[in-house]
């Protein structure tokens, strides 16, 4: 009884935040457009009885994800999301682990200091730190304000607006994501794997390769997922920063839903968007499971 | 069979492997080892002994280079050993902790040194599976570390270490986490190896039985000191202090004064008590203030007054420790002052002579006891 409640809760859960929604969409994505509140049709209405729900079916149909295929707008905004995320997930691996490194072997009394300077950002709205960087980044922006006064540069730089500008807000946004799951396997690392390692012939760098990479691999692994699905279907970042040069996905959904209207194709948008994210959300529950199981 | 004693450090011209001179470390104002200087020799089984803290992890790290002294100089074989880094000394370390590789099988964890040195992949696999062989693991070679038992992680650890087959081998109380049986197996296994590969062996361990077991010298440490550092038969029979004595084995320690009598001492105890005598080859000043060291197993339990022995003495027995094999009994004599005597249980229980609150004779013979400065 009690192993059936345990493992009813979770389930329960999924159904009612996930299931439901995603059969909602889903059912959306197979709907046509209409002028009307909610802008498609067929809708369900059970005063019709069974005649209704036969009705309803029947005009259901895969319309939208052909039209997917017909403009060659929405493969190359996958294709761009996804370049886009690995990319940048590879950057904020490279900016993060040495920052996860050296919060793992700041003397003891400093890591709580560490640990929320990494948490601090997440206090203020997402939204005003993303502009905040329009104002960095801008032709008239601090950043070649002072790079120019220092003679660094003497035209302004052009970052606003183009790819820089994404990945340069995507590192900074996703930067804890990928930061605290590597903290948390470097801090569990055993400090004398690596005196042994230096004992049996290794220098530190060899040891760093050998023994410190290797025992922060699931770390990395989670970090690099919880920073690739996120970034695929971001929208924010691209138009706020990206401009019009940036094809992301998560822009075309919004654009499909707010400036079309076009709520089944939208639909259909995200339906694939989602297939497309179900391949590294397993990779990424394997890799968990794999890390617990390693823990017993 | 006719054997060479193994005894370098009397042997003026053997050449000590290891020569610690005048050594100091400190952690800022601590002063963890102090001022120590002593030779460990080629083919050694040297055990350190004492209590926590004492300074025993620190002088290891220091041979292993992990940590650097503060004054003094350690060498090896005659080379100063402070300008070489950990990884480019022929010391291996088996850690206190095993330290073993999670994210490697077994076989890599041994053949993990022997990969450093860019050794060819067919002499890397020999010398790991003699390695595997030699502590017993060959069926646990593809195993990680967290899918064997403790002790079968220990004999790993073991194995790393030795399979460099380094001049010098440091062993942080390896067999800690062990029951006694498996333990005791080691410890023949250790010595087993040692005497097939010739390394020598420096051992840190709480267990005297252990120190005494292995080890072909014992230094007793207290407060980053060497006290004494002999052959476990010498430390147990010829403590040079009061403090091992007292650290090594039970022991009854009697106060006194000694006043010189014939061949040896007799000891002035305690007030209207007839003084102990005891014969000994240090000299004291009459009227001295000195320590009567006696060894319970030393100490013969009669009902009778024995005839034949100048130290008797009568006492009550207060407490009896019942071990198996041996029973203590804790004798009190009229002034307060305790006596341990042991016997060997050779009798079923209920034939055994004495119990509590009886009075007994203790005796012992001229030359059982020690006396010690101090
Ligand atoms: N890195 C360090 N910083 C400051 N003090 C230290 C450091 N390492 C050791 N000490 C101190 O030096 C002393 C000796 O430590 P050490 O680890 O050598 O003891 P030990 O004899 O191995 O004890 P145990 O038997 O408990 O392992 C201890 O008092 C310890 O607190
Ligand atoms: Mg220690």
């Amino acid at each position: 009884m009690r192993r059936f409640a345990l493992i009813f809760l979770p389930y329960a859960w999924l159904l009612a935040l996930f299931l439901v929604p995603f059969l909602i969409v889903l059912k959306i994505s197979l709907s046509d457009i209409a002028t009307a509140i909610p802008p498609y049709t067929p809708t369900l209405d059970f005063s019709q009885g069974w005649q209704g729900i036969r009705a309803f079916f029947s005009a259901l149909d895969f319309e939208n994800f052909a039209f997917l295929r017909t403009d060659d707008l929405y493969w190359k905004s996958y294709v761009s999301s996804l370049q886009i995320a690995a990319l940048s997930t590879l950057l904020t691996l490279l900016v993060g682990y040495p920052i996860a490194y050296g919060m793992a072997n700041a003397p003891d009394h400093w890591r709580p200091t560490l640990m929320m300077l990494v948490i601090l950002p997440f206090w203020t709205s997402f939204l005003i730190r993303v502009y905040s960087w329009m104002g960095i980044l801008s032709t008239e922006g601090y950043l070649n304000q002072v790079l120019l006064k220092i003679g660094v540069i003497s035209e302004p730089l052009i970052i606003l607006n183009t790819p820089t500008a994404v990945y340069i807000g995507i590192v900074y946004t996703y930067l804890p994501f990928m930061i605290l799951p590597i903290y948390s396997a470097l801090e569990r690392m055993d400090g004398s794997l690596l005196e042994a390692a230096e004992d049996l012939g290794c220098s530190r760098i060899k040891a760093f390769w050998l023994i410190t990479v290797p025992l922060s691999k699931s770390g990395i692994i989670a970090g690099c997922f919880l920073v690739f699905i996120p970034v695929i279907g971001e929208f924010v970042i691209p138009s706020l920063l990206g401009g019009s040069q940036t094809l992301m996905i998560g822009k075309v959904l919004w654009e499909e839903f707010f400036n079309n209207r076009d709520w089944p194709v939208a639909s259909a948008v995200a339906v694939v968007l989602l297939l497309i994210l179900i391949i590294p959300i397993v990779l990424f529950q394997r890799n968990e499971q794999k890390q617990r199981e390693a823990e017993e | 069979m006719a054997q060479v004693v193994f005894e370098p450090w009397n042997d003026p011209k053997a050449k000590p492997l290891i020569q610690f001179k005048g050594v100091t470390k400190r952690f800022g104002e601590f002063t963890a080892i102090d001022n120590q200087t002593f030779d460990i020799y080629e083919r050694e089984f040297f055990a350190l002994l004492g209590p926590s803290g004492c300074g025993k992890t620190t002088m290891m790290r220091m041979l292993a280079g992990f940590e650097k002294p503060t004054e003094g100089k350690i060498l090896l074989a005659g080379q100063d050993l402070a300008p070489i880094p950990p990884n480019k000394r022929s010391v291996n370390m088996m850690f206190q902790s095993y330290a073993l590789f999670p994210h490697l099988s077994v076989w890599e964890n041994i053949a993990f040194g022997l990969k450093r040195d860019g050794k060819p992949k067919d002499v890397i696999a020999a010398r790991v599976d003699e390695m595997l062989k030699l502590t017993r693991l060959q069926q646990f070679a593809k195993r990680k570390p967290h899918q064997i038992s403790g002790g079968q992680r220990q004999r790993v650890a073991l194995a790393r270490s030795l399979a460099k087959a380094p001049k010098l081998l440091l062993l942080d109380e390896p067999l800690g986490a062990l029951d006694a049986k498996l333990r005791q197996a080691t410890q023949f296994e250790l010595m087993d190896i040692q005497e097939k590969t010739g390394t020598t062996f420096v051992i840190v361990t709480h267990d005297q039985e252990e120190a005494m077991t292995v080890a072909s010298r014992v230094a007793v440490m207290d407060n980053g000191r060497i006290i004494q550092a002999d052959t476990p038969a010498r430390i147990y029979e010829m403590p040079n202090s009061v403090y091992v004595a007292d650290f090594i084995g039970e022991v009854t320690i009697i106060p006194g004064t000694a006043r010189k009598s014939g061949e040896g001492y007799e000891i002035a105890y305690a007030e209207g008590m007839t003084p102990l005598y005891a014969e000994t080859e240090t000299t004291f000043d009459n009227g001295e203030t000195c320590h009567i060291a006696l060894r319970p197993e030393k100490v013969a339990i009669s009902a009778e007054r024995p005839e034949d022995r100048r130290n008797a003495v009568q006492g009550k027995i207060i407490d009896i420790a019942y071990l198996g094999n041996l029973s203590t009994y804790h004798v009190a004599l009229p002034n307060g002052q305790m006596i341990k005597a042991q016997t060997a249980n050779t009798r079923r229980l209920s034939r055994r002579g004495f119990t509590w609150e009886d009075t007994v004779w203790l005796s012992w013979t001229d030359t059982a006891a020690v006396l010690l400065k101090g």
